[in-house]
């Protein structure tokens, strides 16, 4: 397999945009494609996925005929972690309150650093920053998000 | 015509030296170098950060603020660049090669006048240029029918993928991929919702601050985290903030070039800052007596790409006020802003609300002046700004990435939309596929397809509307051509050097 792939990076991309082209297409045409003076819901998105399809075709056919570089390494780590600290944030919010969210996003985001590591001044600075926070986003400009969430009964 | 230019620069220096205006053009001067200054943070992912402090505002108020946070952002990247040899943007990247030296030097305060001396005089003549060719500009651009609009966009978006790095068709599928994103939602014409899975979040639409902070916030953060070097602060203590006589020898003719360069680059679609900095210092390089110490420390290789940037940025306005089209990622963010507010952005703005038109152009003048005041004295402040270690400086962008897209609509829903963009904008950027397109491409989709349906309507489905009619063709030409020459081998070795520069 791999010695079919001669540039990671085209063929990945063709796959890509070749299965979102696919998928898109495919959602598409349960939109009325109409004609082209009157043109349905469908029409353009079918167009666009279709073009989509075959850059993803070009790319996968370099990705296999052209030599190009390799993938690199992919940070695994640091890419999961602030996704999913992001998401906890986003998850928590309401259920938790801003407070514990922040605490969560703030340590959970640090520790995608190879630096990361519990002390009093980091700490000090996100206790800060919470302060901060609550401060300005919930006192000052009143945005609709709870100090403690429905968790803790508000 | 020249009289009523005096008048409507009166009216817009009225409208901008109100005192809301002035205030919110400070505060986002402000801001704007306060967090464009952070290693790491560019334009684009500065302005979405804030652009949710915007909404509140009056659309007048909202666009100058945003205008200024631009400014500002640019200039602090520029001052990233000279003080710790990372530019946080693209455009920057040609001022560290000369700016750090200096600062290496000990002339970092020299470095960090200058750019702010070429950024004002620049910022200056580009005031005065947008004034003088916007309304003439804005007259033809009021003929064009929706064909032309649509060749249109495809010429901004074709060109826009010349400045991307790596591989032309990369830079094309993410194109059509922004597009098919920026379509996701109800369809104006049918009602029908379209890619929304079924999700009431998604009936309208993504909105583009939850992409653009997801890939470029998100994402570079993901990207930095990758690579994490430990940055050397050379200065602890800049001085040395004056330019004399000599210097201003040196630097006014690079500085007149460069404004020269960079307003004619900045006017071209998929043009602007970054290519006009390059052009301006490769120019240069070539035509400067003190040719043999650039890249060792010449003020003239600060002031030139300086100027350029400058102009370059500014000038990209004018595309994006007179026709509605986006230049670059930034100007892509505020016709997104504009649209949030209820501006149509196009050639009628200039006409339905001359106001705000002359308003954001008198205020561009306004935060260069603003700029300069404010910069140099502060200087302090953006070194100790500067010096934050990274991963201190991370979760708190992150913080504010987080609740900036949550008070979009004070749903958790766009948070996780902005992860995955996030996460996608790191994928994208490991398989060498700019974002930059697929924001242009975002903002531009459903515009495009409404101009399309129009078109094809109006020529009762034929595709010859776009050939017959002499502008539309003449654009589609151009977008030929532009392609053309990007693809072919001598063309394509000479925009591999001009990015090679800055790896």
């Amino acid at each position: 397999m791999s010695s079919l792939i001669k540039s990671p990076k085209d063929f990945w991309t063709g796959v890509l945009y070749f299965g979102f082209g696919a998928i898109a297409f495919w959602i598409a045409r349960d939109y009325a494609f109409g004609t082209a003076s009157r043109m349905g819901a469908g029409y353009f998105p079918t167009v666009l996925s279709g073009l989509l399809m075959f850059f993803g075709v070009l790319a996968l056919l370099r990705g296999v005929t052209q030599r190009g570089a390799p993938f690199g390494a992919f940070a695994w780590k640091p890419a999961l972690i602030i996704t999913a600290s992001t998401l906890a944030f986003g998850l928590l919010l309401t259920r938790a309150g801003l407070i514990v969210s922040l605490i969560v996003l703030i340590f959970g985001s640090a520790s995608a650093s190879a630096k990361f590591r519990f002390e009093w001044r980091a700490t000090l600075l996100a206790l800060g920053l919470i302060a901060f926070c609550v401060l300005v986003f919930i006192k000052g400009l009143g945005l609709p998000m709870p100090l403690f969430g429905s968790w803790f009964g508000e | 015509m020249d009289a009523s230019i005096f008048a409507n620069l009166w009216l817009g220096l009225q409208t901008a030296g109100s005192f809301i205006n002035l205030f919110y053009c400070l505060i986002g001067v402000f801001l704007g170098t306060a967090i464009g200054v952070l290693p790491g943070l560019g334009p684009v992912a500065t302005i979405a950060m804030l652009l949710p402090i915007t909404f509140g505002l009056p659309p007048v108020t909202s666009l100058i603020m945003l205008a200024g946070i631009f400014y500002g952002a640019q200039y602090g990247g520029s001052t990233t660049a000279i003080l710790i040899n990372l530019p946080g943007e693209s455009s920057s990247i040609v001022t560290a090669l000369d700016g750090h030296e200096m600062a290496k030097q000990g002339r970092a305060g020299k470095a960090l006048a200058t750019a702010a001396w070429a950024s004002f005089f620049a910022g200056t003549v580009t005031t005065i240029l947008i004034a003088l060719f916007s309304p003439p500009l804005a007259e033809v651009a009021l003929k064009f029918g929706p064909a032309e609009y649509f060749s249109l966009m495809v010429l901004g978006l074709v060109a826009s993928v010349v400045l991307a790095h790596g591989s032309l068709m990369h830079a094309l599928g993410m194109i059509v991929f922004g597009l098919l994103l920026g379509i996701v939602g109800t369809d104006v014409n049918s009602g029908v919702a379209r890619y929304s899975f079924d999700l009431p979040e998604l009936i309208d639409g993504i909105n583009f601050v939850v992409v653009a902070m997801g890939v470029f916030g998100l994402g570079e953060i993901i990207c930095n985290l990758e690579t994490e070097t430990e940055r050397s602060l050379m200065v602890k203590k800049v001085s040395g903030l004056m330019l004399d006589r000599n210097d201003f020898k040196a630097i006014a003719a690079p500085v007149l070039r460069g404004t020269f360069l960079g307003s004619i680059l900045g006017i071209l679609p998929g043009g602007g800052a970054m290519l006009s900095s390059f052009a301006a210092y490769a120019f240069e390089k070539k035509v400067s007596k003190n040719a043999a110490n650039f890249g060792k420390g010449a003020i003239e290789g600060v002031a030139a790409p300086e100027a350029a940037n400058n102009a370059g940025a500014q000038a990209s306005f004018i595309p994006m006020l007179t026709l509605g089209i986006p230049s670059n990622p930034v100007m892509a963010l505020m016709i997104g802003a504009m649209i949030i507010q209820g501006i149509q952005p196009g050639p009628s703005v200039m006409v339905e609300q001359p106001a705000l038109f002359w308003g954001l152009v008198a205020s561009m003048w306004i935060g260069n002046v603003m700029l300069v005041i404010l910069n140099l004295p502060l200087i302090g402040l953006w070194v100790k700004m500067v010096s934050v270690p990274y991963h201190l400086l991370f979760p708190a962008i992150l913080v504010f990435c987080c609740i900036g897209v949550f008070s979009l609509s004070n749903a958790s829903f766009d948070i996780y939309f902005m992860a995955i963009f996030g996460l996608a904008g790191y994928v994208f950027r490991k398989l060498e596929c700019e974002p930059a397109p697929m924001l242009l491409g975002f903002i531009l989709g459903p515009m495009m397809e409404e101009f399309l349906r129009r078109a094809l309507l109006l020529s009762k489905g034929s595709a010859m509307v776009f050939v017959t009619r002499p502008i539309s063709a003449t654009m589609l030409v151009m977008a030929a051509l532009v392609m053309v020459s990007v693809m072919l081998p001598a063309l394509r070795k000479k925009r591999e050097e001009v990015f090679v520069e800055d790896e």
